[in-house]
């Protein structure tokens, strides 16, 4: 019941810098390689849904995961990147794979 | 007759020249298998089928020059999409779809990494290229650098923003009113938003001449 309860309610705000967790499980998984471990900021809440990378087993998808949309500087994705320092990827993302960014908060 | 055709020449194959695929396979399969155990009608699969064929970038189309035409529905677009639609007759589907809207400081563009995410609802099947490794892998690495390949050199105080749809939201670029549209009917401002612009890869742009 309590990490149902905490999946229901959005852990992160608008503005919150977050890391994406430097994880690799086999499966399934709605996280692309380019953010792993990157560092990106909660740009909004785009709701609660059944957690994809369950659902994908034919499972219930249970608890349900807060998903946002982060958005990542392309310098902080590509170090080498060629653009724009402002230059942006925003990527939709579950809670689960979001951890603090200690360092940026204050 | 015959004599025109006593030379080889190549045929386009037909569909079902291809070797079937094992995933063409385990969706025969499973299509099969729905209908014979009742799931779903042959009819119902052919339905939906054509409903997907039907729809086509025109539905997005409206949306947008309806919004560049009434505010009051633009906040509506940017608040829910899928709402807002409704309102002119348009089923978006059961997927959130999201507004994002190019302005003077932004410039958004859309992809699918992981697969081949799409507003199919408001613009139809994606073309190809959208599906493309190509495309999905080098929008988020080089953004500028692709879109410049589509014609599009946007100039360096405009922020790109990719739009990575992973997840359970899919995406719709409000592209801005070109200059010199002020005297376009809605109908005609209709027809200068292109799929490429509700995707990003392009702006709209009022025929010269």
């Amino acid at each position: 019941m309590a990490a149902e309860r905490a999946a229901l309610t959005p852990a992160w705000q608008p503005g919150q810098a977050v890391r994406v967790r430097a994880s690799f499980p086999p499966g399934h998984v709605r996280t692309p390689f380019y953010v792993r471990g990157k560092q990106g900021v909660i740009e909004g809440v785009a709701g609660v849904f059944a957690n994809p990378e369950e659902l994908a087993y034919g499972r219930q998808g249970l608890p349900r995961s807060a998903l946002y949309r982060v958005r990542f500087r392309q310098t902080e994705l590509w170090p080498d990147y060629q653009g724009q320092p402002d230059d942006s990827t925003v990527v939709d993302l579950y809670e689960h794979w979001l951890a603090a960014e200690v360092a940026d908060d204050d | 007759m015959t004599s025109e055709h006593d030379h080889p020449h190549p045929h386009q194959p037909d569909l079902d020249d291809q070797p079937f695929e094992y995933h063409q396979v385990m969706a025969e399969a499973v299509g099969e298998l729905l209908i014979e155990k009742g799931v779903i009608s042959a009819d119902d699969l052919r339905r939906t089928v054509e409903l997907i064929d039907s729809k086509s970038p025109a539905e997005g189309a409206r949306l947008v020059a309806r919004a560049w035409c009434d505010g009051d529905f633009k906040t509506r677009v940017l608040a829910d999409v899928n709402v807002a639609a409704a309102e002119l007759g348009i089923d978006a589907g059961g997927i959130p779809i999201r507004a994002v809207e190019n302005t003077a400081k932004v410039h958004n563009v859309i992809c699918c990494t992981l697969c081949s995410c799409y507003p199919r609802l408001l613009l139809g099947l994606p073309p190809d290229w959208y599906k493309a490794r190509a495309y999905r892998s080098r929008v988020v690495r080089e953004p500028r650098a692709v879109l410049a390949e589509f014609g599009l050199v946007l100039p360096a105080d405009v922020e790109v923003r990719v739009h990575d749809s992973t997840a359970d939201l899919r995406y719709l670029v409000l592209p801005r009113r070109p200059d010199g549209s002020d005297a376009l009917s809605e109908e005609e401002l209709q027809a200068l938003v292109t799929r490429d612009c509700m995707i990003g890869t392009a702006v709209p742009q009022v025929a010269r001449g």
